[in-house]
């Protein structure tokens, strides 16, 4: 017994600990919270229901379910093939590349983000873009998809239509070859190391999406800045 | 003294031990056993880095996403005994739900409300994953296999939002179907859709409504979808995810 009992401190003391109890305890705790959580929440809020389904009686707003409403935000500023296909598309596909185009080994484990500034900016901009999209497609948005702050009543009619203006042809394709031409080559001018790390792929495959990212930004702030609707006009799509 | 011996004859007896193969008195070779020789338990290691243990370090968030996941299969299935997927009864079976089923909006708002909860939890799970670089060799791939998983859940929540056949449903799924017309190459409202000769009637849209429009045909192909598809997919995927946490070193801890 006594020899038992000293064992079991001396593991106690190492790094490691015990799966039970100490972290089962931890994971039924959780769980018992979580339910409380829940059940009250249901027991107090009733899930929407409204009247039957009619394809002939138009919601107005009709909006997506509230995950997916950040996207169809970004039907304002673009097409539905970049809003709705290309750019889901393009963050699925960038968010399972990070861990391949992240060559930093520092911060693993831990909350510090010394060492990963980039990679850390770059996610933690593209979290914050689309919860903002979603709060303002969600709380925002009235009838036509018109700006209403929450205590404006959506009854009052909101003008629809705004001048818009396309970019002149020279304009718009000089404005992206400016955008992704700067873009792909300051990074490596600015900070020698990162090509060097991460090899060509890698840097143009990053650099790529980031800029691809920010670009979404900079079409909404020329849309609300300048009235912008197309940057590129070609008889096949619009950008 | 009788309870002693009570419990005695119980521990003792020849079912207890063919379930419980070892004892439980406090030693650390029983702690190891109780973890290693049951099903459930044995998603974990016998012991644990310190870091992954404390609170703030995952938040608990991805052990969440799956007691969601649970809370969900539960309720669902509880659901599938009072619902018809057509659109004849569809809504109707909502409202009798609502009206002559005991605790029927109870079970519903748990199953809408747990659905929300598990979006939002698998959310913030990635970011803390991100936050702690947990996705950094030799983690990659669990970090691919998780932005499957996120992907499901919000396909399994979105399927699932059809189901009551309401205006909000409706006209929420029109409106994100309709993306999906304008894909490029593969949608009718797409660009280069006449390369490949897509129309209304043969392009993405079509396969995932069944139609050109949500009716009769979506809302089975969304139930199925609901309940048999993507739940397995997402089953699959998960049991994937959990082991190669063990597999690539456990929770990430600072080394």
């Amino acid at each position: 017994m006594g020899i038992e009992e000293k064992k079991l401190d001396d593991v106690y003391r190492d790094e490691y600990a015990f799966v039970l109890p100490d972290l089962v305890i931890k994971e039924a705790i959780a769980v018992i919270v979580a339910s409380i959580g829940l059940l009250l929440w249901s027991m107090t809020v009733n899930a929407p229901l409204r009247s039957i389904a009619d394809a002939n009686k138009t919601e107005n707003p009709a909006k997506a379910p509230w995950y997916f409403v950040g996207l169809q935000e970004l039907l304002v500023y673009f097409d539905p093939w970049i809003a709705g296909v290309t750019v889901p598309t393009l963050i699925i596909l960038g968010l399972m590349l990070i861990p391949y185009l992240d060559v930093s080994k520092s911060g693993v484990g831990t909350y510090r983000l010394r060492g990963r500034k980039a990679a850390a900016s770059s996610f933690i901009f593209g979290f914050s873009m689309w919860i903002i999209l979603i709060l303002v497609g969600q709380f925002l948005r009235g009838p036509n998809w018109q700006f209403y702050w929450p205590w404006e009543d959506w009854s009052v009619a909101k003008s629809a239509e705004e001048t818009l203006v396309n970019m002149s042809q020279w304009s718009g394709m000089g404005l992206l070859a400016l955008y992704f031409g700067l873009g792909l080559t300051l990074p490596k001018l600015l900070y020698r190391k990162f090509l060097q790390k991460m090899g060509v792929a890698r840097y143009v495959a990053a650099v790529t999406l980031v800029l691809l990212m920010y670009g979404v930004v900079v079409k909404i702030i020329l849309r609300l800045a300048f009235n912008v609707r197309y940057i590129l006009v070609t008889p096949w799509f619009n950008i | 003294m009788t309870m002693n011996r009570i419990s005695e004859k119980v521990t003792k007896s020849q079912i207890w031990r063919s379930i419980f193969r070892h004892r439980f008195s406090d030693t650390s070779r029983n702690r190891v056993l109780t973890v290693v020789s049951n099903f459930f338990l044995h998603v974990h290691p016998p012991k644990v880095h310190r870091t992954g243990l404390r609170i703030t370090h995952t938040f608990c968030l991805g052990g969440l996403t799956f007691y969601m996941f649970i809370v969900e299969v539960v309720t669902g299935v509880l659901l599938m005994f009072y619902y018809r997927p057509t659109v004849e009864y569809a809504y109707l079976d909502m409202r009798l739900l609502e009206h002559s089923v005991k605790f029927g909006v109870v079970m519903r708002n748990l199953h809408r409300w747990a659905a929300h909860a598990m979006v939002i939890l698998v959310m913030m799970h990635m970011l803390r994953v991100f936050l702690t670089g947990s996705y950094k060799p030799p983690r990659e791939f669990n970090w691919v296999v998780g932005v499957v998983l996120l992907v499901l859940t919000l396909l399994l929540s979105f399927t699932g939002y059809l189901l009551p056949w309401d205006q909000l449903s409706f006209w929420a799924i029109t409106v994100g179907t309709r993306m999906g017309g304008a894909t490029p190459f593969l949608g009718a409202d797409g660009p280069f859709h006449s390369v490949l000769g897509i129309r209304p009637d043969n392009d993405v849209r079509y396969l995932l409504l069944g139609d050109t429009a949500v009716g009769e045909n979506a809302l089975l192909r969304f139930y199925v979808l609901h309940c048999i598809f993507l739940p397995l997919a997402a089953t699959v995927l998960m049991l994937v995810h959990f082991w190669r946490i063990r597999k690539d070193g456990g929770i990430s801890h600072p080394l």
